[in-house]
């Protein structure tokens, strides 16, 4: 009797876990030096982490069981495992790390250092720091193309995409883009860069070959003024629908773009102060922070509409997902 | 754009496989490689003149205010560095001469005997007189205003070629004057000092009271010579002083206009009425304080620490944007030459990043650098001006100072 109790425990366990979408949703609140974390399914919030000073751009290990924090302030990453919401050890990242990205093999870090003009690349098993890479003034952006071959990296006051060669470890390239560039995302077959400019107003998509700007993809909201419009986070489709949506900062929208014409479809009304994005795993949802309503806002896809506010800490600034 | 420029790190440990067998170095040094894009045709050399004049040393009213040392110029030079780690990738450099002069020195030989006759970048950080010679003297030179904030230079006495960055008075007393209107702080009093700075910005306040339907109860002029700051037992004196001098009619804040720091900080916790101080002490506008670190503000307030020693002030601040702005002109337009710079700067395609959450631009009728204008306590951020709900047309930031409707410039059209 026992043993078929457990047997049933076990199948309805088994059941519940294939048949829900389980997964969940990790925000950074700058403010509060925490980490909330959303379940995908009810959407609230089902714990908050307190970690180091300033919690920025976060980053999951590939296998899900680790979570890389750039926490700012304490001038290191901090690595949370992701199953006791404990944090685990920190990383030597160099001085003030805000955004960073992780090497296809999981082995490597790239992380920007916004007061020391460099990247800096740390070694996340021998928790070293291996190399640092002069770059331009406050370093902010990193994007990684989908080889792991090219790292694409912002500056802010310098206004260019440094495109770093990860194998000689040499910047071969560098573009110059508009006013306070934040956000570089590699297209998923590795042939474009979208560099988003804050000050600017304007996203870039830079061919990864010649490293010309294709375009400049520019955003205008019936009633806004244009210096209110700021974009930052930038999450390209990987589903076939072939869509990108940008976090516009201040005007508190998200704009869907089509990624062959480049034309903005829609403006979706979201938080002010939206400035980072992840999809769902299915791709079927977004979530965006918003700093300044302190909420995570839940967009359905399929019916460009947002679905809930959940209210996250202070200053919430990066999101990512955990299957 | 650029292509195939390297300012790369040149590594000991070159590959991410062989960086692992390294490990026990810890850290690659990196060396600077000099070569220099090969798609940038020519190399561009922009050398910017930095103009001061000698003054006696200001000694500031509290003791724990620190006079700062080359005020402005260290923002100036702040700005060179950012400039030229980016044209160290495209192959521009930025020289900087320093040139101050004496007292009584004539201004217009001594920047001729640097210039000569040949059209010249010049940042003046020089107060209005000095702005309107050189402006004069060198028509076909691009001058940044990086100090004098009297209104004249913007409006009767404007120059095609002079670009301000300072704030005019009145972009501050607009901004301070809309966040007292978002309080309701509605009944004021002013008290003006006896400098001709004071008694500008006591205009620049009271149009900015009577521009947002505010109410001026009383004026009043304080007079008296600054004696020593530091006196024994000065503080029995003042306790009785200033609740006399400030027996108001009924008012809700007190404003005072005291440029040169002779009396303003006398007046918080002193007055006869409980009421806050706002103007040149207590409450104040400004283009920039060492509390705001909103906006990335944090970068350029650690890179000034550490250059400069101590903390930028607004002077350092539009030295900085000035020297900024060329910066970016000469990246976009690959030209040092300032007539390109000053067409650059005053289209549609020039935008500065200030750290001050929106773009900086040059207004095309004054040549007015438009900014946020920060609200600051002696020890906090209060709030960013324009404040909500001050719409206009073409830009928020032109609710602040004067608009083109007001302005008597006709120089740029």
């Amino acid at each position: 009797m026992k043993k078929h109790f457990v047997y049933l425990l076990g199948l309805v366990l088994a059941c519940s876990s294939t048949s829900s979408v389980a997964y969940s949703i990790y925000v950074s609140n700058e403010k509060d030096n925490t980490i909330s974390v959303i379940d995908g399914e009810s959407l609230e919030v089902i714990d908050t982490i307190d970690v180091g000073q300033r919690p920025r751009g976060i980053v999951m290990s590939h296998d899900g069981k680790l979570l890389y924090m750039c926490t700012s302030d304490d001038n290191h990453v901090q690595v949370l495992d992701v199953e006791t919401r404990k944090v685990l050890h920190t990383l030597p990242s160099g001085p003030d790390p805000e955004l960073m990205a992780l090497s296809p093999d999981g082995k490597y870090l790239y992380v920007a250092n916004e007061d020391d003009n460099l990247v800096t690349v740390v070694d996340v098993e021998e928790r070293l720091k291996v190399v640092e890479i002069p770059v331009g003034i406050e370093p902010e952006g990193i994007g990684l193309s989908p080889d792991g071959k090219w790292l694409v990296n912002t500056s802010e006051t310098t206004n260019m995409a440094h495109f770093i060669n990860t194998e000689t470890l040499e910047i071969e390239a560098n573009v110059l883009v508009d006013t306070r560039p934040r956000v570089a995302q590699f297209t998923q077959d590795g042939s474009e860069v979208w560099v988003s400019s804050e000050i600017g107003g304007t996203v870039a998509v830079i061919d990864a070959d010649t490293k010309d700007i294709k375009t400049r993809i520019t955003f205008e909201v019936r009633g806004l003024p244009p210096e209110t419009i700021q974009p930052v986070g930038i999450k390209l489709s990987t589903d076939g629908s072939n869509k990108a949506y940008i976090a516009l900062g201040p005007s508190a929208r998200v704009a869907v773009v089509d990624m062959s014409t480049f034309e903005v479809e829609d403006y979706l009304l979201v938080g002010p102060r939206v400035w980072n994005l992840e999809f769902s795993p299915d791709q079927k949802r977004l979530f965006t922070t918003n700093g300044v309503s302190g909420d995570v806002s839940v967009i359905d896809l399929e019916k460009r509409r947002v679905i809930k506010s959940v209210k996250v800490g202070r200053l919430p600034w990066g999101v990512v997902v955990r299957p | 754009m650029c292509r195939n420029s390297t300012r790369a790190g040149r590594l000991l440990v070159l590959s991410p496989s062989r960086m692992a067998s390294a490990l026990g170095v810890l850290l690659g040094v990196v060396l600077f490689s000099n070569s220099v894009s090969q798609a940038i045709a020519a190399d561009v050399e922009a050398t910017v003149v930095y103009v001061t004049r000698d003054e006696d040393p200001h000694i500031p009213l509290s003791l724990l205010d620190l006079p700062a040392e080359k005020d402005g110029f260290l923002g100036v030079q702040l700005a060179r560095n950012d400039n030229q780690t980016t044209g160290d990738f495209l192959g521009h450099s930025y020289e900087l001469v320093e040139l101050s002069v004496a007292v009584d020195e004539n201004i217009v030989s001594a920047v001729s005997a640097i210039v000569g006759k040949e059209p010249a970048i010049i940042l003046a950080d020089l107060l209005a007189d000095d702005v309107v010679a050189l402006a004069t003297a060198f028509s076909s030179s691009l001058i940044f205003n990086t100090r004098a904030q009297d209104d004249r230079l913007r409006n009767s006495d404007c120059n095609a070629n002079v670009l301000h960055v300072a704030p005019s008075r009145t972009m501050l007393s607009d901004g301070l004057v809309q966040f007292l209107v978002w309080k309701r702080w509605e009944d004021l009093v002013l008290v003006v000092g006896r400098h001709d700075a004071d008694r500008l910005f006591g205009e620049a306040l009271k149009n900015s009271v009577q521009r947002y339907g505010l109410n001026l109860i009383e004026e009043k002029s304080w007079t008296s010579v600054p004696g020593a700051r530091r006196t024994d037992s000065g503080h029995h004196n003042l306790q009785q002083e200033i609740p006399t001098f400030t027996r108001f009619k009924e008012h809700d804040l007190v404003l005072v206009a005291d440029e040169t720091d002779e009396f303003g900080e006398y007046f918080s916790y002193r007055t006869s009425e409980p009421r806050p101080i706002a103007g040149t002490q207590g409450l104040i506008p400004s283009t920039w304080h060492r509390s705001q670190e909103q906006w990335g503000a944090t970068q350029i307030q650690r890179r000034f620490l550490k250059l400069a020693g101590r903390y930028m002030t607004p002077r350092d601040y539009s030295g900085w944007a000035a020297m900024r702005s060329i910066g970016e002109a000469v990246t976009q337009t690959g030209s040092s030459a300032p007539e390109d710079i000053r067409r650059f700067l005053l289209s549609d395609k020039f935008t500065l990043a200030g750290f001050k959450g929106v773009p900086l631009t040059y207004r095309g009728w004054n040549g007015q650098l438009r900014q946020p204008i920060l609200i600051v306590g002696p020890r906090m951020l209060v709030s960013v001006s324009p404040q909500d709900g001050f719409l206009h047309p073409v830009s928020l930031l032109d609710t602040l100072g004067f608009d083109e409707p007001q302005s008597s410039c006709r120089q740029f059209r």
